[in-house]
């Protein structure tokens, strides 16, 4: 009986639906996206794997649908790590519906409830974010509203608990390991371009906006006592006029003990300026940055990237060649001074330099230093860093003599003829790994890197595409002094070579093989080949690539955030698709 | 139950994926809001293409598009949108960037990654073609040597109905 009514219930539904909600259906839209990483492992005693611990296969995968009519969305994201591959968190290991929304947003209010994604400002103080090539997920389960009560005027109001892994999003019955704290935050911004109608298409711009963020934690600590609210305020304008463009933000932190800042009671800051000019044919934009002791996390024993609530960006140059991008620089959120300083120009067509496309040319150069810290009186003596104390005290201006990373480069892009175009790049690098990587005791990188990109266009449907790649490292030579003890300092480390050919058939098809050789390792032993074969498959949204071969150990970072990925080998396959 | 759910399948089932420019507002090099559903062309076809400053395959692709843009423009009226990714760690360098390397494209800031969440992207470059009304009819992801001119096709498939 009960499955007649509801047999009904569905037919009176979907005829309803159909027939009255016909302009409903019409609206509604359903897409999606997919993909899964799989990593099949084996032993290779070259490269030092003897042994797998048991662990033959990684499955990293997702599926989302989002489905939207009008004003109305909502989305799920289901996530598998069968278990997770080598690199990424132990503690994603699982199955699940890891994230959901609603949102409603007729253009005055928008309200979302679920999982949300939001930063303010450029993120000093709130940004919720996700990287699936990291497994990085801190999105706020919680509410938002956002208002736009007048033209220009956005205001925006979160709250909620942060994902943590697959952990359950509890307050209480969990150890101190697992607990985290509320989050909360509001953001104004005024567009003044926009909001006052004199100025809509003024060569002035301007844009003002201001955000607090708090959390609420509970204290759990037995040494420190810990403060169950911490607020942090950031304050931005954005400025143009003409070809030019400034804008800045500096935030400010009360005091937050927490085990990445070594449990000091001190207040944080951080500032993020950056002026450009760019006009036809040339750009030019400087930046500088200063963080101290800027790490904002909701729960105050979080590691690593743990439970960021703020957002620190690096901002030297993004490197995506192979060996350029060996030695990523990550944010010091306990302190650091940066600057750096980017000009891209094109010598115009029909030129003598520029000839028949123009030659492109871009020029790089990035510092970070720490900051300078002073000793504080605690009890009758002068400290610097202890836990449980002020800390230190920094001058704003003051830079240190501890350089973390520097990377000068200039590039050369040049579009030949019709068949030929050539990439060329030359980086001086400056790397300070013990600080950045945390290799205690490991000598600084210090390092020439070139390399060469060409594509050859066989006809309109084939082409091939060599790269060339090479790093000198000045500081550490082979036949270096090291005791047995320091030898795994030198993994990775010394001269390497790389060389990758590609060749593909426009638009689905493409295999390459590279190899990248440790030729100059201090140490013997370590001067590996890593030889891979790819062949990838790309049909409209749908990619499928398949790879076998060794991987060195390494850096992945995007989004200046960074995960280490251990040596392996064996075989990759990757396929996505979006609907 | 199971037919109530089924039933419910079949209402998603009749619910066209009819894939519209999603309603996600984004800023534009001059800090203006662009609503990205209110999109138009005059009825021509809009290209919609994600790239980030960082992503080597992208900036290949907008080079090779803006090679033949002015051409394209010429031939179908077509309009490339160039969607950035980028973070607050290199949307400085957006604006040196595109104009640096002299790009006539319309170039949109999708910051927080909506946009690129809304339209499903998963890593740049990722290219959609929607027609006059709005109506997606092809997108593509990756970029290899050449590629732009399967996409041309796909421009004058659409461009030749008006």
């Amino acid at each position: 009986m009960r499955k007649h009514i509801l047999f009904v219930l569905a037919l009176a539904l979907t005829v309803s639906f159909r027939a009255s909600a016909q302009s409903f259906l019409e609206n509604s839209q359903v897409s999606g996206s997919f993909q899964t990483d799989a990593q099949y492992y084996m032993r290779d005693n070259g490269i030092g794997i003897n042994d797998l611990y048991g662990k033959k296969l990684g499955i990293n995968g997702f599926g989302k649908v989002n489905y939207t009519n009008g004003n109305f969305s909502a989305g799920v994201r289901f996530e598998a790590f069968l278990p997770e591959m080598n690199g990424f968190r132990s503690e994603l290991n699982g199955v699940g519906l890891a994230n959901f929304f609603a949102t409603y947003d007729n253009g005055f209010i928008g309200m979302t409830v679920g999982d949300i994604y939001d930063q303010f400002g450029s993120g000093l103080v709130f940004r919720t974010y996700e990287e699936w090539s990291l497994g990085m997920d801190n999105s706020l389960r919680g509410a938002r509203v956002v208002l736009r009560p007048a033209q220009g005027v956005t205001l925006k109001g979160v709250y909620g608990r942060q994902r943590f892994f697959w952990y359950p999003y509890l307050e209480r019955d969990m150890g101190a390991e697992e607990y985290r704290g509320i989050v909360r935050g509001v953001d104004a911004e005024w567009d003044l371009n926009q909001s006052i109608p004199s100025m809509n298409d003024a060569k002035f711009k301007m844009s003002l906006g201001g955000s607090f963020v708090s959390k609420k934690q509970e204290d759990l600590s037995l040494f420190y006592y810990i403060p169950e609210n911490v607020g942090a305020a950031a304050t931005r304008i954005n400025l143009g006029y003409g070809n030019w463009a400034f804008s800045t933000e500096y935030a400010y932190k009360i005091n937050d003990p927490s085990a990445i800042n070594n449990f000091i009671y001190k207040e944080g800051r951080a500032i993020l300026s950056s002026l450009s000019y760019s006009q036809k044919g040339f750009g030019a934009v400087l930046q500088v940055k200063r963080v101290d002791n800027m790490s904002f996390k909701s729960m105050y024993t979080g590691k690593q990237n743990d439970l960021d609530i703020n957002f620190i960006p690096p901002i030297n140059y993004t490197h995506t060649h192979s060996l350029p991008s060996m030695y990523t620089y990550s944010t010091q959120p306990n302190g650091e001074m940066a600057a750096q300083l980017q000009v891209n120009y094109t010598i115009p067509k029909g030129t003598a330099l520029g000839g028949k496309y123009g030659t492109k040319l871009a020029f790089n150069m990035s510092q970070v230093n720490d900051i300078v810290r002073d000793s504080v009186m605690e009890n009758g003596h002068m400290v610097i860093n202890k836990p449980g104390s002020l800390g230190y005290t920094s001058k704003f201006f003051a830079i240190s003599d501890h350089r973390f990373f520097r990377d000068i480069n200039f590039e050369i892009d040049k579009k030949i003829n019709k068949d030929w175009h050539v990439t060329a790049q030359y980086i001086n690098l400056y790397y300070d790994i013990e600080t950045i990587e945390g290799h205690a005791g490991a000598p600084v990188v210090q390092a020439n890197i070139g390399f060469l990109d060409v594509t050859y266009k066989i006809n309109k449907k084939q082409s091939l595409r060599l790269e060339l790649q090479g790093l000198w490292e000045n500081e550490v030579h082979k036949g270096y002094e090291y005791e047995e003890s320091e030898k795994k300092d030198y993994q990775k480390r010394g001269d390497w070579a790389f060389a990758l050919l590609e060749y593909t058939i426009t638009p689905h098809w493409s295999f390459s093989i590279a190899d990248k050789w440790n030729y100059g390792n201090p140490v013997e032993e370590y001067r590996d080949h890593y030889f891979t074969g790819t062949i990838s498959y790309i049909h409209e949204a749908t990619r499928v690539m398949l790879s076998a071969g060794r991987q060195s150990e390494g850096v992945v970072c995007v989004g200046g955030v960074c995960r280490t990925v251990p040596a392996s080998s064996g075989v990759t396959l990757t396929v996505s698709t979006s609907f | 139950m199971t037919l109530l759910l089924m039933a419910f399948v079949c209402v998603g089932l009749h619910a066209q994926t009819k894939t519209d420019l999603p309603n996600v507002t984004l800023k534009d090099l001059n800090g203006k809001d662009v609503n990205i559903s209110k999109l138009s062309n005059n009825g021509n076809p809009i290209v919609l293409t994600f790239w980030a400053t960082w992503c080597g395959p992208c900036i290949k692709e907008h080079n090779a598009l803006n090679d033949v843009y002015q051409d394209w423009q010429d031939e179908t009226g077509v309009k490339i949108y160039a969607v950035s990714i980028d973070d607050s760690r290199s949307t400085a360098k957006v604006k040196p960037t595109v104009e640096g390397k002299g790009w006539e494209f319309n170039i949109l800031l999708d910051v927080n990654s909506d946009l690129k969440r809304a339209m499903n992207v998963s890593n740049p470059p990722h290219t959609f073609l929607f027609d006059g009304s709005g109506k997606l009819v092809y997108q593509h992801t990756g970029y290899f040597e050449g590629a732009e001119e399967d996409l041309y096709e796909e421009i004058l498939k659409i461009a030749t109905k008006k």
